[in-house]
């Protein structure tokens, strides 16, 4: 073959085309941990790009959105979403997921792979990525399967996937089960690169469990899932990756055992990074105590309050990197069933800012700047341009408005589905506009109004 | 009390009252005319997902004494084998207008559903592994004929308490009518965190004797296959009640069908501790007193409760 005719490496995340903004946002407080801004600023975009910051005039043609009491954060990133396509777009399609990334503020998600079929080939990832270009609202990354058909058998064509533009690997919704197998795609990962994101679960362990093994699950008669099922394969995982130097994502963390198999194996030097979701940072199963609501229902299941507080522990003490939501969308019809029938998710990018504001933020748990920055940290992590707000950067930002309370569900959401696990819950926190690679992608429906 | 959907959701007096008013119905049963018009004209369904005999036929019987209209629907042959989900299913048979729904599945919290999905009131029958509340009910009756009361009787339950819904639901009505309880069986067939419960945990009968009344599980010969034990010969040797064991004055209960030479020895079944005929004789007249609490003096359920 000739070298000429290899493919030249293809750009990590895709979208849309849309319009370059031309806006000043005004009088908004400007926070970015990573730029070192905290102030109250007027943020001018000219042709997409953030071309001044401080008190610029508006030239003619300009936009103008009132920030004052508001916000500005650089977009948040979200390394662990499911986008449903191809073949499940009953659930979620590329327009609507991206819709609800944006009223999320978020200005890149990365899509998991477990779709039908399977992103295992190139071929499949090129023209999902093709369908990308045209549908989605912001820019959207591709994770590929590390095994075909995400069987656990058969090493996916790494090496091809990563030129077709693949940011990484990953078996999501199930674990890479044999050492061997994973041993291999760590080796593979020398030549490819790319990220091994990875679900850690011991399926003997977890065996028919639809919640988390602890007293809620023996009250309620559910088979449950034990936390080491998680913190086992991540300690395996963990030695595996130290002795082929290669690098691994945890993804979900759940339980407070995992955090622990985490922090030794960052103790330990090797290249491990993990994520946490807004669910298990702010909810436990004691929610399914109070009513046996199958959106509460998904893997890794909610555990107790000790395990929540692990992880509000590890983020806060950079065990954990960053914040995902592990959005899975699933059909009204699928999701009205009895609990045990129930398929595991919970949609999650609508509210991902609103719920970790709320109960973390807002108590004092937390600082602000730090969500700020654990909501966008994921970016760096699969190798993408991290958002900032400076000049001379693509404005990929968002103007949020603490004070906003609202009731999740309540107006519906941007999802094609409703499997909010945060539904019926006041959240305080909205989004008001998201700015993603240049473009405005999202006005709240009451801001537009009223920017108008 | 709108539905019976576990006994969770009973108080000490709402049991107590559920067992004085089947008390008040044990005359009929003895009459020549088994029948009293109280539920006259109200329509009782029966849905039942699982193979029962004496659930079934006792709620049934129950209805029929109460001169209720029972309408029995059980899940093979029907539209559920072709694919039909509860909530179509609920909703279908609602239009039927039954004042009363008594449902038995495989999952836990199935019979909340329908009562969501339903105007009528909902008895649950069993759902999974998580409540048999009207089993809890005829159990604290047999146990209150016997006994007087339960409080401060010691109770063990002993078997596969990861498994059953029967379990679940004792435990909690014992322990609210001052029963204290001790749960007994294999590790692997105790739930993680079944202390919370309010039960004490033994892995052994040593201490056995103190009990007043020994409460035995149903042992499924699956559990063998699924490893939760190693045998059902090793099971038995070490957790089955028999003459050896049961003290002349303890009392034994099962909730059926008895596994002969599994959790009971042939010779404790006909014994006079066990008074397994009586827990079936009570159920009809517990469930008689659940129909009537639930029916009786309330009108037709209001349609315009019916949520898409």
């Amino acid at each position: 073959m000739n070298p000429a005719a290899l493919p030249k490496p293809a750009e990590p995340l895709v979208h849309r085309a849309q319009p370059p903004a031309d806006l000043v946002i005004r009088g908004a407080r400007v926070l970015d941990p990573r730029a070192g801004i905290d102030g109250v600023h007027d943020v001018l975009i000219r042709g997409g790009t953030i071309a001044e910051i401080g008190a610029p005039a508006a030239p003619e043609g300009v936009e103008s959105l009132d920030g004052e009491g508001k916000q500005l954060f650089p977009g948040f990133v979200d390394p662990h979403v499911h986008l449903r396509v191809p073949g499940q777009e009953h659930k979620e399609d590329l327009d609507s997921g991206t819709r609800a990334a944006a009223a999320g503020g978020f200005v890149a998600v990365v899509a998991m792979p477990n779709t039908d079929p399977v992103i295992d080939d190139a071929t499949v990832l090129r023209s999902l990525r093709e369908a990308a270009r045209h549908e989605a609202r912001i820019p959207v990354g591709f994770l590929a399967g590390v095994t075909r058909d995400l069987g656990g058998d058969a090493l996916t064509e790494m090496a091809e996937l990563a030129d077709a533009g693949a940011l990484g690997f990953t078996d999501d919704g199930r674990p890479v089960h044999r050492a061997a197998i994973l041993r291999k795609a760590l080796q593979y990962q020398r030549l490819c690169g790319g990220l091994l994101a990875l679900h850690e679960e011991d399926p003997s362990l977890s065996g028919v469990g639809v919640m988390h093994e602890g007293d809620v699950s023996a009250r309620l008669g559910l088979a449950g899932i034990p936390s080491i099922s998680e913190s086992t394969m991540i300690a395996r995982d963990a030695a595996i990756a130290g002795y082929e130097q290669g690098r691994i994502h945890i993804q979900h963390l759940s339980a407070h055992e995992s955090v622990e198999a985490v922090a030794d194996a960052k103790a330990r030097g090797v290249r491990i990074t993990a994520e946490a979701s807004p669910h298990h940072l702010t909810l436990t199963h004691d929610a399914i105590a109070e009513r046996l609501d199958t959106r509460l229902k998904m893997n890794p299941p909610l555990r107790d309050e000790l395990d929540r507080r692990a992880l509000v522990d590890g983020l806060r003490d950079g065990t954990i990197d960053c914040i995902a939501t592990d959005h899975a969308p699933h059909a009204r019809e699928e999701k009205e069933v009895p609990f045990e029938e129930a398929p595991m998710g919970t949609t999650g990018l609508e509210t991902a800012f609103a719920a970790v504001h709320t109960e973390l933020v807002v108590p004092g748990v937390l600082p602000l700047a730090l969500v700020v920055e654990k909501l966008s940290a994921g970016a760096a992590l699969m190798g993408l341009a991290v958002p900032r707000i400076a000049v001379g950067e693509p404005a990929a930002l968002c103007l949020v408005d603490l004070d906003a309370e609202w009731q999740v569900g309540e107006a519906g959401y941007e999802s094609r589905s409703e499997n909010c696990c945060f539904a019926g819950r006041t959240l305080r926190g909205r989004v008001l506009a998201t700015v993603a690679a240049g473009s405005v992608v999202y006005r709240e429906r009451a801001f537009a109004l009223t920017a108008a | 009390m709108r539905h019976l959907l576990s006994i969770e959701d009973l108080d000490r007096p709402g049991i107590e009252r559920i067992l004085d008013r089947a008390k008040s119905f044990t005359e009929v049963s003895e009459r020549e005319v088994k029948k009293v018009p109280a539920l006259r004209g109200r329509r009782v369904l029966n849905l039942f997902y699982e193979a029962s005999t004496r659930t079934r036929s006792s709620f049934e019987l129950a209805a029929k004494t109460l001169s209720a209209e029972v309408i029995n629907f059980v899940s093979s042959g029907s539209s559920v084998e072709k694919g039909e989900s509860l909530k179509d299913t609920v909703q279908t048979l609602s239009a039927y207008r039954p004042d009363l729904i008594v449902i038995r599945t495989p999952h836990v919290g199935a019979a909340e559903l329908v009562a969501r999905w339903s105007p009528a009131a909902v008895v649950n029958a069993g759902d999974g592994k998580h409540e048999h509340p009207t089993q809890a009910l005829l159990d604290v009756y047999t146990l209150r004929e016997r006994l007087g009361a339960l409080d401060g009787a010691s109770i063990w339950i002993v078997g596969d308490v990861l498994h059953s819904r029967v379990a679940r639901s004792n435990i909690q009505a014992f322990t609210k009518l001052g029963a204290s309880v001790t749960v007994c069986g294999p590790p692997t067939l105790l739930p993680r965190g079944v202390e919370s419960l309010g039960c004490d945990v033994r892995y052994t009968l040593d201490g056995l004797d103190e009990a007043d009344v020994v409460y035995a599980l149903r042992m499924q010969k699956e559990r063998m296959t699924e490893s939760f034990v190693p045998s059902l010969r090793e099971y038995a040797a070490r957790y089955q009640i028999d003459g050896r064991r049961l003290g002349a004055r303890q009392i034994l209960m099962h909730p059926g069908p008895v596994n002969r030479g599994v959790e009971l020895a042939a010779e404790v079944i006909d014994s006079p501790q066990a008074v397994i005929g009586q827990q079936v004789a009570a159920g009809v007249v517990v469930r008689m007193a659940v129909l009537y609490e639930l029916l009786a003096g309330r009108t037709a359920p209001d349609r315009t409760l019916v949520t898409a």
